[in-house]
């Protein structure tokens, strides 16, 4: 999940929709989030090359929305609804993630064992 | 002691005073018995010690001498056909004059002062700087005789100068002594290893470039302040343990006469021991321990005595000195008053310590006396007893020697180098010394801008969506 900076990225990813879950005056995805442009993106333990600022998920609650629709923890996070997540900050990744307006966000995640199975599968046939 | 007796009304009914008969204290027997002070051996007074002293000063005596006597002599011996002396001339008189007071003062600062030690072997720089002066002294003396006496020189002028140059000479002299003898060897070049041989305590110190003997004197100036007093009570311990380890086998020559005897007795001796299941080291382990809790008990008795005992005395305020004399007493009769008390706690603590031929009961009273005298603690009163102290700290029967002998491979006045060994020794043990050169120190700078420091904050936020 290494970038060249100016060439564009490529990942194997798994869409997955996670619907909202209202708790008293809050919609909750069950799911916590690290990483940004602006954050130390050293001291990241879920990805592979430590210079990666993308957004990371850091640990799912158990019987949340998240876990239900097959999130797991240290997944990075590509797209939320449409908008890119792979450059943006912390704040703004929150912001994009808890929009009152929307009860279902869709997100494109990519992890290491993703690409692994697709090759496998491609051996197979 | 005076009681103040405004706390309490009935105070004199109900407390008893302390008088010496309590039941912690000691007839007069048992403090005798305490520790007897032995004279040491009465110090033959060594001639040979002046003779350096004796010699300094005549040279002394020649260099005054010499050049007011270039003055005055031609004024004796041919007074009629010598110039007037004019005005340069009489101003050169006032130089001379606060020329050799200058050079009297300094040599008296730098060469008349009592021999702190008896060397070997001369010291070379001096030896060196004696002849030096000596050599200057003739060739004046017979630079002055041939040509200034002899031909009855009428110049005086001249002959004044002549003076002024050989005390400017003298003064240069002065500054290469100076420098040779006090000012070279202050830059530390060697780092000294000693090690004491009896129990292994070491210190370092850091030395310039001296000759051996002088190294070895600065070392025994140092060893009395810094090594704790040697104490040869400790070492039995090891003594006996050393000797059990091989008492115990005996070699039987089975194989009859004309073997290799003394070779092969001691190898088949040091493989049974080897072999030898040895319990020693169980008997050494709960014996130290043993040994550390008596220690303990035995120093916790004897805070608290002497903390009972301070308690008792108290100094006199000065309003209290005015009102009539009660039972006052000075320092030495306080000490002696309270000293029964703490007697037998401390001797006891000092025999299981093994401590108890360093102190004599006068010294033990004298101390006490002082420390009442300075108003100090229990604690700081106790001090010396708990700790061993440098050698210093103690009488003169605890210095054991001031003998030493230098021995050393190299000899002794030659310079220190890298790897130099000698050793100090005395009648009980002995100072291994070896020597390490300080190595070259190589600093480089780097400049850093007061404005470069500069910080960001690192983030590592999680937040739950």
């Amino acid at each position: 999940m290494s970038f060249i900076p100016g060439q564009p990225v490529t990942a194997v990813v798994q869409r997955i929709e996670i619907q909202k879950l209202r708790e008293g005056d809050n919609l909750i995805l069950g799911f916590s989030i690290g990483g940004g442009i602006d954050q130390d993106a050293c001291q990241n333990p879920f990805s592979e090359d430590k210079a990666d600022k993308g957004i990371y998920v850091t640990r799912v609650s158990k019987g949340g929305p998240a876990e239900v629709a097959g999130l797991r923890i240290g997944d990075k996070i590509m797209q939320v609804n449409g908008w890119d997540m792979t450059m943006v900050t912390h704040d703004q990744a929150r912001k994009r993630l808890t929009k009152k307006k929307e009860d279902v966000v869709r997100l494109l995640i990519t992890r290491k064992s993703l690409e692994e199975t697709v090759r496998q599968s491609m051996m197979q046939h | 002691m005076t009681w103040n007796s405004k706390h309490d009304d009935n105070w004199g009914e109900t407390t008893t005073a302390v008088t010496g008969t309590s039941d912690h204290s000691l007839s007069q027997e048992d403090l005798a018995g305490f520790g007897k002070e032995t004279d040491g051996p009465v110090e033959k007074l060594n001639c040979i010690r002046f003779l350096p002293l004796a010699l300094t000063l005549l040279l002394g005596l020649l260099v005054l001498v010499t050049p007011l006597s270039f003055l005055v002599l031609p004024q004796v011996v041919w007074p009629e056909r010598l110039q007037a002396c004019g005005t340069a001339c009489e101003g050169l008189f006032l130089s001379l004059a606060f020329k050799l007071l200058i050079l009297l003062l300094a040599g008296w600062a730098l060469f008349v002062r009592p021999t702190r030690a008896s060397l070997p072997r001369i010291a070379v720089f001096r030896a060196l700087l004696g002849l030096l002066t000596l050599l200057l002294l003739l060739s004046y003396w017979l630079f002055f005789g041939v040509r200034i006496l002899d031909s009855q020189e009428e110049n005086y002028h001249g002959i004044v100068q002549f003076a002024v140059s050989l005390v400017d000479a003298l003064l240069f002299i002065h500054y290469l002594a100076v420098v040779l003898l006090e000012i070279r060897h202050l830059q530390p070049c060697f780092s000294l290893c000693v090690v004491r041989s009896t129990d292994g305590e070491t210190h370092h110190y850091n030395l310039g470039q001296l000759s051996i003997q002088r190294a070895a004197l600065v070392i025994l100036e140092h060893y009395y302040k810094d090594f704790s007093v040697h104490n040869p009570a400790l070492l039995t311990a090891a003594k006996s343990r050393a000797a059990k380890h091989l008492a115990g086998l005996k070699v039987y020559n089975v194989d009859g006469a004309g073997s290799d005897a003394a070779t092969a007795q001691s190898r088949a001796k040091i493989a049974a021991a080897a072999r030898q299941r040895d319990t020693s080291h169980n008997e050494l382990y709960y014996e130290e321990a043993e040994h550390d809790r008596r220690v303990r008990k035995r120093k916790a008795r004897l805070v608290v005595a002497v903390e009972e005992a301070f308690t008792h005395v108290r100094r006199l305020q000065e309003e209290e000195k005015k009102k009539p004399p009660g039972d006052e007493m000075d320092p030495r009769e306080a000490a002696q008053a309270i000293f029964p008390s703490m007697a037998r706690a401390l001797q006891k603590y000092l025999r299981t310590t093994r401590q108890q031929h360093c102190h004599s009961m006068d010294s033990i009273q004298a101390h006490l006396a002082f420390c009442i005298t300075n108003n100090m603690t229990p604690k700081a009163f106790l001090e010396s007893y708990l700790m061993a102290g440098p050698t210093l700290q103690y009488g003169r029967e605890c210095w054991q020697t001031r003998q030493w002998t230098l021995v050393s491979e190299a000899s002794v006045t030659s310079p220190l180098h890298h790897g130099s060994e000698f050793q100090l020794k005395s009648s009980d043990f002995s100072l291994v010394v070896t020597s390490k050169a300080i190595p070259h120190l190589k600093l480089s700078e780097e400049y850093v801008h007061p404005k470069s420091h500069k910080f960001v904050l690192q983030l590592q936020s999680e937040t739950s969506v």
